[in-house]
């Protein structure tokens, strides 16, 4: 059984390595030539998105969008689950419904209801309204991370912290935020790795006067292949990765995937 | 502190914030969108309030018809493999120790949260006739030459099985997790085989489960826009690409909100017959 169990994990673990090799070997080119084995050794490609004016303002679109977009899911998430949590309140689950239903729809959908949005109240193509965009889009992420960080409070810590005179305010700062901070943060992760990666939405809501680096990546397709798509791509991956990775140094990673069993 | 009923209009406060956004900035776009569909075009890419349902009518043309086929069939297909695959693999991991799974669900996440774009990058250079994998097999032996696999249909169902994949995993994962390991003990006790105890306890144990997540991942397969565009010929275009393409560079916004609007009927409409399909099974 272990060996048949390695076989298969490995099988699937080579299924979803072999494009990333690929891409990594492509991204170390020494020519800009789409060469696997790669020819030569370099790693000016990396330094290419950093130097070369384009990529690092798509870059730096990217980073600014993913961090404020994430941001605002969280503003929006935690008071909406810190009610859901404190009152009885059973018609304010439809924002709980609202806040999930932009991630379990076809992205297209929501991608497209914000560009008639943003057509419609005239603001089209401002960047502002990406932030607006991906901020709802991605409200689904902290929303769950938090829902679930609410649920292990044990309210006996509430209830003491109240018979002692603490108001709201008071516990919210002192009992439950050092609790839920952990979620906070992990929700924040998630939202910030999806922005960062996310297309289809940015596309069609500022694509026209702001390149994402998926966008950049996208429209530098269109004129043939370089080493610095590959570079950006195995950049992007090492980023998701180390963010991940901190999220289960730091965190419990399979309790928040919905294992809630911590055994073995 | 117990939980209690707002009484106050100020209990009401930390709810305004969360609830204005979604309102103002989800409600209000998907009822515009649904607006949208029923606007006359105009030429030049604009659009003008009126109620017709010209967008809708189109939907009868043969071309239409052709293309809502194959988008359901490529995420049927794609569904399918994935949960094959995934059921066997979640069961293995959720039994493995915890480091091994806490470094596959961070591979998982971090591959579930690459950009549609660079996956169908990766992929196609995987199937470049440069870079791509047919140089392994000439080297082994197995092809005279070297040649690009894209585009093609194969091409477009592998890389979306592979982008839908860790999705699956991770949608599986806490019903596996939380499977009574019991069940295939006290069948392996009884003398069955790890893969007849899994195929008989395990299996049927989760067949709720397993239509759930067949639906999920039908529903992320549906969504997908950029992999058909980047590894298919037109012909394997989905609903989805070609409502990009319309609200995109057709400026055809009215047809593309009618398209969205009916997709959205669709996938909604298999949701609510899966849970009662699952409904009635449990009932028995």
């Amino acid at each position: 059984m272990t060996t048949m169990r390695r076989l298969f994990f490995f099988v699937v673990g080579l299924f979803l390595a072999l494009p990333l090799i690929v891409v990594a070997g492509v991204s170390i080119n020494a020519r800009q030539t789409l060469a696997f084995p790669p020819q030569g050794f370099s790693l000016s490609w990396y330094g290419q998105i950093f130097t070369n004016p384009e990529w690092r303002n798509a870059l730096v679109a990217s980073l600014t969008l993913a961090a404020s977009s994430a941001l605002l899911a969280l503003l929006i998430a935690l008071p909406l689950a810190w009610f859901l949590w404190r009152r009885i309140a059973p018609w304010a689950n439809i924002f709980q419904l609202l806040g999930v239903a932009p991630f379990t729809l076809p992205p297209v959908i929501t991608a497209l209801g914000l560009l008639t949005f943003w057509a419609t109240t005239g603001f089209y193509g401002q960047p502002w309204t990406a932030v607006i965009s991906h901020g709802i889009f991605f409200v689904t992420l902290p929303l769950v991370t938090l829902s679930l960080g609410f649920s292990a409070i044990d309210r006996s810590l509430v209830e003491a912290a109240a018979t002692m005179g603490a108001d709201d305010r008071v516990i919210f700062r002192t009992v439950v935020l050092p609790l839920i901070l952990p979620y906070l943060v992990s929700g924040y992760a998630f939202a910030f790795v999806l922005s960062l990666n996310e297309y289809i939405v940015a596309y069609m809501t500022v694509g026209f006067t702001m390149e994402t680096l998926p966008i950049k990546i996208f429209n530098a397709l269109r004129y043939g292949y370089t080493p610095t798509m590959a570079a950006v791509t195995v950049l992007f991956l090492v980023i998701a990765a180390v963010i991940f990775g901190l999220v289960a140094r730091f965190g419990d990673l399979p309790k928040l995937l919905g294992a809630m069993s911590d055994e073995r | 502190m117990r939980r209690e009923p707002p009484q106050r209009l100020a209990d009401y406060g930390p709810l305004f914030f969360p609830a204005g956004m979604l309102i103002v900035f989800f409600v209000v776009p998907f009822a515009t969108m649904i607006a949208v569909s029923v606007f006359q075009r105009e030429q030049g890419g604009f659009y003008t309030p009126a109620f017709v349902f010209d967008n809708y009518a189109r939907f009868l043309s043969l071309f239409f018809g052709k293309v809502l086929g194959f988008s359901l069939f490529l995420a049927i297909a794609v569904a399918a493999a994935c949960v094959v695959i995934g059921i066997p693999f979640t069961y293995l991991l959720s039994r493995s120790p915890r480091k091994i799974q806490i470094v596959w669900l961070v591979a998982l996440l971090s591959i579930l949260s690459l950009s549609e774009v660079m996956i169908g990058f990766a992929w196609s250079t995987l199937f470049s006739r440069t870079a791509g994998i047919t140089n392994l097999f000439v080297w082994l032996g197995l092809m005279a030459q070297a040649q690009a696999l894209t585009p093609s249909f194969g091409a477009v169902m592998t890389a979306m099985t592979y982008q839908a994949f860790p999705y699956t995993v991770l949608v599986l994962y806490p019903a596996l997790v939380r499977l009574d390991p019991t069940l295939t003990e006290a069948a392996r006790t009884l003398g069955a085989s790890p893969v007849k105890a899994f195929f008989t306890v395990v299996v049927p144990a989760l067949r709720n489960t397993i239509l759930a997540t067949l639906i999920m991942v039908f529903i992320f397969a549906l969504g997908s826009y950029l992999l058909p565009q980047l590894l298919g010929r037109p012909q394997h275009w989905t609903l989805s690409v070609l409502i990009t393409d319309q609200a995109i560079y057709q400026s055809n916004m009215p047809f593309a909100a009618a398209m969205a609007v009916f997709l959205v009927l669709v996938s909604l409409a298999l949701v609510g017959l899966a849970l009662y399909a699952g409904q009635q099974r449990q009932a028995k």
